[in-house]
């Protein structure tokens, strides 16, 4: 169903001129900056709720746009959506304006906070339509400068700090996926004698066509900047910073969009690409996500300040969506992008809850907290619905994730979902502890005196719980559409590999008793 | 017609399930009492329903009395499915007629209990979700669906016993409870994950398929269910979260350990009996771990001086009773006992309730005495249920103790019946210790003896009693339970506010529950013909071999077996406490135990050892991971190479330390360099 509407062209173009249009503006007339900050945001919502009504489940990409750019480079202008990138795009587009509704507290500035915000949402939603390796890395690449302006100019206390870390580190790995972005077409085109960064033309000839040492090294360059971005262990120290000094805005665009870029990496490019060396190097993948799982909790427990622990759990979370994905299984790959969505919604539900406390407080202190729920029923009650949702309790998306990402691991790899199942628990021990600290007990002093949640904040925070809620209820319709890109993926590292997907079920039945005997 | 109307079985979790979303989006407006009534009702309404259901799957053919009735697809990845189902059969039916039947008497009676709580209306709505997920759970078509109502029963045990969070106690209480059973559900999660491996299926139709698999497949799945069911069930060594979850309000632990819950490692086993009747490996672990819970669970009881927590301890020892039944195969014997312990158990917690909420919330017994002046109805219910828990008959506990003992032998279990007989001996002595303690004796005895002490002293040896890593405020003095150990508080009843019964909405269920626990055993009397609930049960058992004993006389000797030792038990007690207590901080049980009553009294020390073993190297490990291994290792080698490229690049800091948005232009013009290198690359 193609539509002479380009669609994902304005999903990009609109925030973007939103982003023009805010710095156009003046800056001493910052309603007009909201309005308009917010009729943008609100417009992608609605662009994004068209494609989502559009879209058709089935494998491959849909609404293709394709325009030759720097021809003589390779370059070209290619944006496609399937149903992976479909709800990346979709979370993309509900979670700015609600960013953006939750900043009522930027007061300085607010012009070039908008804007630095909607040209961030621009380059987000490049990141995940691009069809184009170098298109994709130049979005992969500016997603950082707003980010970085945003952490700096409106954060709080160490912001430079934590800014220029989240910069370098993520630079650094970047880098690595420029070179092997670069390597790959030149390989290719010394070759076939066509320089072309087209993904498509790539993965037809990058598993057959690269020997196994180059595509090794190139599976760990792009290894590099997407391990970053979820963040892997032990790649994950800018996190905790980042997220701490963030406003709450950046916060939840980092933890709801940026995170995903890496996961989103890995099944986009890694796999489809070096089909082989992710075979040969899942194992270090399914590793190191499982320590990710069970090191991000720990360390999480022990944190003294509130948005470090939910940073924190974010590298758990991550862990889990790169378990399911390098399983290589159906279950794991849906369980992997569900957990990605998910995260998306209860992490972001969260941190605002989190931002809320901090407006009020000003503090992000666990000790500074105590006894919250009974002076604030309501953002207490909701805090707690967050704390679940986030927990994985069934019922909530988090659940069907976690649950498919470790069964699809469990069917290839018995010891990493059982010890990732143990994490489960232990996201339970510190999202309860902090909750235990902050908002139970009697609140004393200026705990006594704080304000519950008001209708702004309430109309954040609740769409995004009501969503978790929905998606663990009735996870099918997003799955039905996540599904046949999930299994065209796996198809791609069977085709180019020794992998097959084992058939679920019925390992030792038609046998009967094969190892009875003993009794 | 039988089946359009258990089509509709899904109602039954749904009526609650509405309440208790009604009462969370409108609770403050509807406001007390008609938040209770609401609840209530919806309560009521769903146990009509069950009653229906009851008589629609009756009216079918035995053989087919198992009806699937599929409300959407929940979710289907590659080869899982899994239907949002509901399976009605004997089993799950029998679930929700008492869970639904106990559950409703109970909320009826919070009405009355929680009159005045300013979160009056949310109180109901946890109690209808509780219920609600306790449904979902009995009667979900696959182990997933169950797990759904599952992991809701663990939520709602978290916010009710939490519920009043403002003490320290409610809410590490709330936090233990939901962490200690989440351990065990690890082991039902990956039981599920070996199950969809090995059959394909999450669905409770395949569960056959278990006969097919390697015995020691199934070996590895049923013991990880129990893990689970262990863990939900309080049974060793996840026991200790029971006690400790009476800090939350009296209907709730009457809830807890009466109708939902605590039954919920049992259903699970029965539900998924034939992996633990292919592997017999797992069914003696099952009966030891019964056995074994049982009586040590008994000995806790006999000395605790909290009436609340030695129904704690009696429930787990109760529950350990099922398991032992479950272990044997005596699949019907453990259901039976679970519904003639929803009963009296019940009553004894309301009973309790009754109690404590007519003497200003005091929970030692100690200082009680002779209540049965002030308050009568409860003192006629609570001796109902204690000679129906201590097996005397013909009230109900009798019936279904006798049964799983008389099973348990038949099967050639000796050791299990021989634990199962002296915990029946262990029950009739602290219960009744429990009943003499509190309306037994006189006031003066016990009430005057303890004066001298302050409230504060035992605040602080409540403090010094539980030790707490993580807690930064003081213990709460205002916590109600009594620790073993701890002086008795003073003497508490006051000339001008005695001990009073409660209103009709509370004294009504407790009587009502009563009822059902002096006549609950006659669904199953072992009589040929009078069997009713065992051959209800049978489609649900049906791979099941079920033992009888030879003759009447040999059923009947085992009877008087049984009933000769609670009987031993009720005496030894009345021995000790028929004129009540010396002084109050003179019990001759923990007098004439010596030693053995303090290990007694704290449990075998299990839960200090846990919480030392959590609070100390655990909590150092833990710590030293984030502040040393994280913070320093990690962290401090990414800025060591800062620092180290830093200075290396000494020469180049002019352009770098001016303003650290430089960094940002710098990627502009890297791209900027980028495009322009592929352009003259390409312009070549």
């Amino acid at each position: 169903m193609e539509s002479d509407f380009p669609i994902l062209s304005a999903l990009i173009v609109t925030p973007a001129l939103g982003a023009l249009v805010v710095m156009a503006m003046p800056a001493r007339r910052p309603e007009c900056v909201r309005l308009a900050g917010y009729v943008f945001s609100f417009a992608v919502l609605a662009l994004a709720g068209w494609l989502l009504f559009h879209y058709e489940a089935g494998s491959g990409y849909q609404f293709v746009e394709r325009e030759q750019w720097l021809g003589d480079l390779g370059v070209q202008y290619k944006v496609g959506v399937d149903g992976i990138s479909l709800f990346m795009v979709a979370l993309n587009a509900l979670l700015f304006p609600i960013a953006l509704f939750a900043s009522a507290n930027i007061t300085e500035r607010t012009k070039s906070f908008f804007a630095w915000m909607l040209a961030l949402e621009a380059a987000l939603m490049g990141v995940f339509l691009s069809l184009d390796l170098i298109v994709f890395f130049v979005f992969f690449e500016f997603v950082l400068v707003p980010m970085y302006f945003l952490i700096l100019g409106w954060g709080h206390g160490r912001r430079t700090y934590a800014a220029l870390k989240f910069f370098i580190f993520t630079m650094a790995g970047s880098a690595f996926l420029l070179v092997g972005v670069l390597v790959l077409a030149f390989l290719h085109s010394d070759h076939t004698g066509k320089l072309t960064f087209d993904l498509a033309t790539l993965t037809a000839w990058a598993p057959e066509g690269l020997d196994p040492g180059a595509a090794k090294a190139l599976f760990l360059g792009f290894f590099a900047a997407f391990a970053v971005k979820v963040p892997l262990f032990p790649l994950h120290t800018w996190l905790p910073d980042a997220h701490t000094e963030a406003p709450t805005a950046g916060s939840v665009i980092l933890a709801g969009m940026l995170l995903k870029m890496g996961v989103y990496g890995f099944l986009r490019f890694s796999l489809p690409l070096f089909p082989q060396a992710a075979v040969d190097l899942a194992p270090l993948l399914l590793v190191l996500a499982t320590i990710g799982i069970i090191y991000g909790a720990i360390v999480a427990a022990m944190q003294p300040n509130v948005k470090r622990i939910v940073a924190y759990s974010s590298v758990a979370h991550m862990g889990f969506a790169v378990l399911g994905i390098f399983a290589l299984t159906t279950q794991g790959l849906d369980g992997g992008v569900f957990t990605m969505i998910s995260h998306g919604l209860t992490t972001s539900a969260l941190f605002l809850l989190l931002g809320m406390l901090y407006d009020r407080r000003h503090s992000y202190e666990v000790d500074a907290y105590r006894g919250l729920w009974k002076v604030m029923p309501v953002l207490g009650g909701l805090f707690c619905v967050a704390a679940f949702a986030s927990i994985g309790l069934p019922g909530f998306s988090g659940f069907i994730g976690e649950f498919l990402a470790l069964i699809g691991t469990f069917i290839v790899e018995k010891p990493y979902a059982v010890v990732g199942a143990i994490g489960v628990v232990f996201a339970a021990v510190y999202l309860l502890w902090v909750f235990q600290r902050t908002f139970m007990g009697r609140p004393t002093g200026e705990n006594a005196k704080m304000k519950d949640i008001g209708f702004r904040e309430l109309a954040c925070v609740v769409p995004l719980l009501a969503l978790s809620l929905f998606l663990g209820i009735w996870p099918k319709p997003v799955l039905d559409v996540i599904e046949p890109d999930v299994k065209e993926v796996i198809q791609q590292v069977e085709r180019g590999s020794d992998y097959r997907e084992p058939a679920p079920a019925f390992e030792d039945a038609p046998s009967g008793h094969d190892d009875g005997g003993h009794e | 017609m039988a089946r359009d109307l258990l089509d509709l079985v899904w109602l039954v979790p749904l009526l609650p399930l509405l309440g208790a979303a009604m009462l969370m989006l409108a609770g403050r407006r509807i406001g007390e009492p008609k938040a209770g009534w609401l609840a209530t009702g919806m309560m009521g309404l769903a146990f009509l329903v069950s009653v229906v259901m009851f008589f629609a799957l009756h009216d079918l053919p035995e053989h087919e009395r198992a009806h699937i009735s599929n409300v959407f697809e929940w979710l289907s990845s590659g080869g899982l499915h899994v239907e949002m189902g509901f399976l009605a059969d004997p089993l799950s039916v029998t679930f929700i007629l008492f869970v639904t039947g106990v559950g409703t008497l109970i909320h009826l009676f919070a009405i009355g209990y929680m009159h005045g709580d300013e979160r009056f209306s949310r109180f109901f709505a946890y109690m209808n979700l509780f219920c609600a997920s306790m449904l979902i759970l009995v009667l979900g078509s696959s182990f997933l669906v169950t797990f759904l109502g599952w992991e809701g029963v663990g939520l709602c045990s978290y916010l009710l016993i939490s519920f009043w969070f403002e003490r320290q106690g409610a809410a590490l209480a709330g936090k233990k409870a939901f962490i200690t059973t989440r351990v065990g559900d690890v082991g039902f999660m990956i039981a599920m994950f070996l199950i969809f491996l090995k059959v394909g299926s999450l669905d409770y139709s395949a569960l056959g398929a278990a006969e097919g698999l390697a015995s020691g497949t199934t070996t590895v799945i049923a013991l990880l269910l129990l893990l689970g069911a262990v863990g939900k069930s309080a049974q060793f060594p996840l026991h200790f979260w029971l006690p400790d979850a009476m800090e939350g309000p009296t209907p709730v632990s009457a809830l807890i350990h009466a109708a939902t819950m605590v039954t919920a490692g049992v259903f699970l086993v029965a539900r998924a009996h034939p992996y633990f009747e292919v592997s017999g490996d797992a069914m003696t672990v099952v009966a030891w771990v019964g056995a074994g819970t049982a009586l040590l669970a008994a000995t806790v009881a006999l000395v605790q001086p909290d009436i609340k927590r030695v129904l704690a301890y009696s429930t787990i020892s109760q529950i350990g009773f099922m398991f032992l039944a479950l272990g044997v195969g005596a699949y019907a014997a453990a259901i039976f006992h679970v519904v003639t312990h929803a009963f009296f158990k019940a009553t004894l917690f309301l009973g309790a309730g009754s109690v404590i909420h007519g003497n200003r919330d005091n929970q030692d017994m100690r200082v009680m005495g002779g209540y049965r002046k002030y308050l009568p109805l409860t003192a006629g219910a609570m001796t109902i249920a204690w000679l129906a828990i201590a097996g005397v008959p013909p009230f109900s506990g009798f019936w279904s103790k006798d049964e799983i003992l008389t099973k348990a032998f038949l099967n050639d279990e000796y050791g299990v019946w021989l634990f199962g007989l002296v915990t029946a001996a262990l029950t009739g002595f602290y219960m009744t210790r429990l009943i003499l303690l509190v309306f037994g004796g006189t006031i003066t005895t016990a009430s005057l003896a303890a004066s001298g002490d302050t409230p504060d002293a035992d605040a602080h040896s409540a403090a010094s009693q539980e030790p707490s890593a993580n807690d930064h405020a003081p213990w709460d003095p205002t916590e109600p339970t009594v620790a073993f150990g701890t002086p008795p508080r003073a003497a508490t009843v006051d000339q001008l506010h005695p001990p009073h019964e409660a209103p009709p909405t509370m004294a009504l269920p407790v009587l009502a529950l009563a009822g059902l626990a002096i006549v609950g055993g006659f669904i199953n009397i072992p009589l040929k013909g009078l069997e009713f609930l065992t051959e209800w049960l049978h489609p649900s058992f049906a791979d099941v071999h079920e033992v009888h004993p030879e003759s009447f006389w040999e059923g009947f000797a085992l009877a008087g077996v049984s009933v000769v030792v609670g009987i031993v038990g009720i005496a030894l007690a009345v021995a000790l406490y028929r004129k009540g207590l010396a002084a109050a901080d003179r019990d001759p049980v923990i007098e004439r135990l010596g030693p053995m009553g303090r290990v007694f009294g704290h449990a075998y020390y299990f839960d200090a050892g846990v919480s030392r073993v959590v609070g100390g190297p655990l909590h150092r490990a833990a710590r030293w991971l984030s502040d040393t291994a994280d913070a320093r290792g990690i962290d401090g080698a990414v800025n060591g190479v800062g620092t180290l490229v830093q200075r290396a690049a000494g020469g180049l800091r002019k352009t770098q330390s001016g303003l650290v948005r430089n960094y940002a232009l710098w990627i502009v013009i890297g791209t900027a360099a980028l495009l322009l290198f592929l352009l003259l690359y390409a312009g070549r």
